[in-house]
């Protein structure tokens, strides 16, 4: 069998797998469908938050960005990883123990408020869609690239997919299949990793292998730092901005995804309020697989490249320059017309990478088997699924719970509720596909957004309601919108409006000012609330009551 | 911590918490930020790895896990403890 034959067995048997755990964990009621009845195990829970969480940017993108950023890439490595730390002993099992079902629903319940509940839900729907394009979107391409179909199709056939287990499903289905995904997509991770810490250093294990010498002794980093400067690149383990940018990026990165909603609602469906640490304990450790195994690749990757490639005749190169030329990936222009491939950080340079395909063609590169290709393939199209339920259910869950249920028809019955939600999900699949076929050219860019906001508006929300009694609405509201206005006029003015350089405030990139959003909610917030009455008396109980851990009923 | 009160667990969790965080932005944001350069000098036990960049991508990643598990393991039993405490308080006052 060649490698698109192996693909489409790979993806099909992986796609029946998921079609069939949908079927078997169908939603009944509505605590099944926007929380899973609350019966998930923690090690469940920490599998599907961990598919939840690595997206179609970490499996495909993260390695390949940090093999070309080299130590800039930790704010990535130490952000998405950082913020489970917040979430595990600042939110999750305070959060769990509130009880209900959604971020939206303890932000109006505790300040008592239906106009933070719609400041809530308007950012939990915008933060999710955000975040989904790019998923629908790593669908179509991982399609095209491996199965030679259109991006089209295969962003219409992961809709599908995806309508059919979000829609019936609900929560309850998402779950059991990102716990599947995560154990395909994780498998599809670290073989390919395996053979290529082999091949290079004789150690399988990629974590440590990166720290091993070559045969004359040399460190493998050490080798690689010489290959670069010596092409006039700077070092790939030094930083290469200001060490206040690079604060600043962590932090967001981390306050964001302590923030992001379909994060925080993975913790709803436990049982208990230990469930919830435990669950946290098991989704890092889950997590922090790929994301300790992604910069030992990146490593493999950029090193394999410098020693292959650049001072190379054109027709000598590794077969891989040459099949990846052809989608566009890899370019190459020969200035001087003397047929060698020449690379280096000046004008000089002749040859283009995407950094997409560091993780898509390193079974290639490796020359590993057709049937490891092939896994990649469905590795990345897991990834971009069980992130894409999640964040589905978001937006399903703020329309039919939050707005409808809670604002707009308090009156509705469970059953109406129940078919509203699926409604809800259904139309947001078919929004997201839209987005994910004609994709607006800001996406990668609008994930900074989505952090930023989660950072300068729900972290602090949700953190000092549960923290400070005495925390009011009028704080709170005021403080998310200054978070929310700082932190978005900013990525709008630099990112889209085409602000200077020149004129970031103290140099903090775009990517950061989540930070300062999240400060200036601070500032804004702590006096208003010592300024204006506390809250009531019950909302200080609910307070007071969601800090202990359940009573054991005896 | 025998008949422990609504007060002191509240308060052994924030003690508990606040000192978890310090080594959390010490490895993340002191070794693998600020420190970095300077912990470059020094590699890794036994390995070839610059200190400073291991802990900015594996070692603070590394200590992350081991924080999340130390609070789970302590704060569950603290949780324990604090349960029994107030059962056996309201079986006094039955």
């Amino acid at each position: 069998m060649d490698v698109q034959a192996w693909t489409f067995v790979l993806v099909a048997f992986t796609f029946a797998l998921y079609i069939a755990v949908a079927i078997w964990s169908r939603a009944k009621s509505t605590g099944e469908f926007y929380v899973a009845g609350k019966h998930v195990s923690p090690f469940a829970n920490g599998m599907a938050t961990a598919a939840d969480w690595m997206s179609a940017a970490s499996f495909i993108s993260m390695a390949g960005i940090i093999a070309f950023k080299g130590m800039d890439g930790s704010v990535y490595l130490m952000g998405w990883t950082g913020g489970y730390v917040l979430l595990a002993l600042l939110l999750a099992p305070y959060l769990r123990k509130f009880g209900k079902f959604t971020v939206p629903d303890f932000i109006g319940d505790r300040y008592g408020s239906q106009l933070a509940r719609i400041v809530a839900v308007v950012c939990a729907i915008f933060i999710s869609f955000t975040y989904i394009a790019g998923q629908m979107r790593g669908v179509g391409v991982v399609f095209s690239r491996f199965l030679e179909v259109d991006i089209t199709v295969g962003v219409v056939i992961g809709m599908g997919l995806v309508f059919f287990y979000a829609v019936l499903g609900g929560m309850k289905g998402i779950t059991y299949t990102q716990v599947v995904q995560y154990c395909v997509l994780i498998i599809a991770y670290t073989i390919p990793a395996f053979f290529l810490a082999f091949m290079v250093t004789g150690n399988p294990i990629p974590q440590i292998a990166v720290g091993s010498t070559d045969e004359l002794g040399i460190g493998l980093i050490a080798k690689l730092d010489g290959m670069l400067t010596d092409l006039g690149f700077s070092t790939y383990t030094g930083y290469n901005q200001s060490m206040l940018n690079v604060v600043c990026i962590t932090g967001a990165l981390m306050l964001g995804t302590a923030g992001l909603p379909h994060v925080i609602i993975r913790f709803f469906t436990v049982k208990r309020v230990k469930d919830a640490r435990t669950s946290a304990g098991w989704a890092l450790l889950f997590i922090a697989i790929l994301y300790t195994t992604a910069p030992a690749i990146a490593i493999f990757a950029r090193t394999n490249m410098l020693s292959t490639v650049p001072g190379v005749a054109y027709d000598k190169a590794p077969s891989w320059v040459h099949t990846w030329e052809e989608s566009g990936l890899i370019t190459w222009e020969d200035h001087n017309s003397d047929g060698i491939i020449d690379y280096s950080s000046t004008e000089m340079n002749e040859l283009n990478i995407d950094r997409d395909i560091m993780v898509l063609a390193n079974p290639e590169i490796a020359g590993l088997p057709d049937w490891v290709v092939a896994l990649v393939a469905a590795g990345g199209l897991a990834a971009a699924l069980s992130t894409a339920a999640g964040l589905l259910l978001v937006i399903s869950s703020a329309v039919s719970h939050d707005l409808a249920k809670r604002v707009l028809m308090p009156e509705i019955s469970e059953k109406s509720e129940l078919k509203l939600a699926r409604v809800a999900a259904a139309v947001a699949v078919v929004c997201a596909g839209l987005l994910g076929i004609w994709p607006p050219d800001y996406v990668a860019a609008v994930v900074a957004f989505a952090f930023g906001l989660a950072a300068a508006s729900f972290f602090p929300a949700i953190l000092m309601g549960i923290f400070w009694k005495r925390f009011n609405a009028a704080g709170a509201i005021a403080g998310m919108i200054v978070g929310i206005v700082s932190t978005g006029s900013y990525i709008i003015y630099f990112k889209f409006m085409g602000g200077d350089q020149a004129d970031l405030f103290l140099g903090i990139s775009p990517e950061g000012i989540g930070t300062i959003g999240m400060l200036l909610n601070f500032a804004v917030s702590i006096p208003i609330a010592l300024f204006t009455k506390p809250p009531s008396e019950e909302i200080q109980l609910m307070v007071k009551d969601i800090r202990l851990p359940e009573a054991i009923s005896s | 911590m025998h008949n422990m009160s609504a007060e002191s667990y509240w308060k052994f969790n924030i003690t508990f918490i606040i000192s978890l965080l310090a080594i959390w932005a010490f490895v993340s944001f002191g070794c693998g930020i600020l420190l970095a350069p300077w912990l470059d000098q020094f590699t890794l036990l036994g390995t070839e790895y610059p200190l400073g960049f291991w802990f900015a991508q594996q070692g603070s990643i590394y200590t992350f896990v081991l924080l999340i598990w130390i609070y789970v393991f302590v704060m569950n039993k603290v949780d324990e403890q604090f349960q029994d405490s107030t059962k056996s308080n309201s079986e006094e006052l039955d």
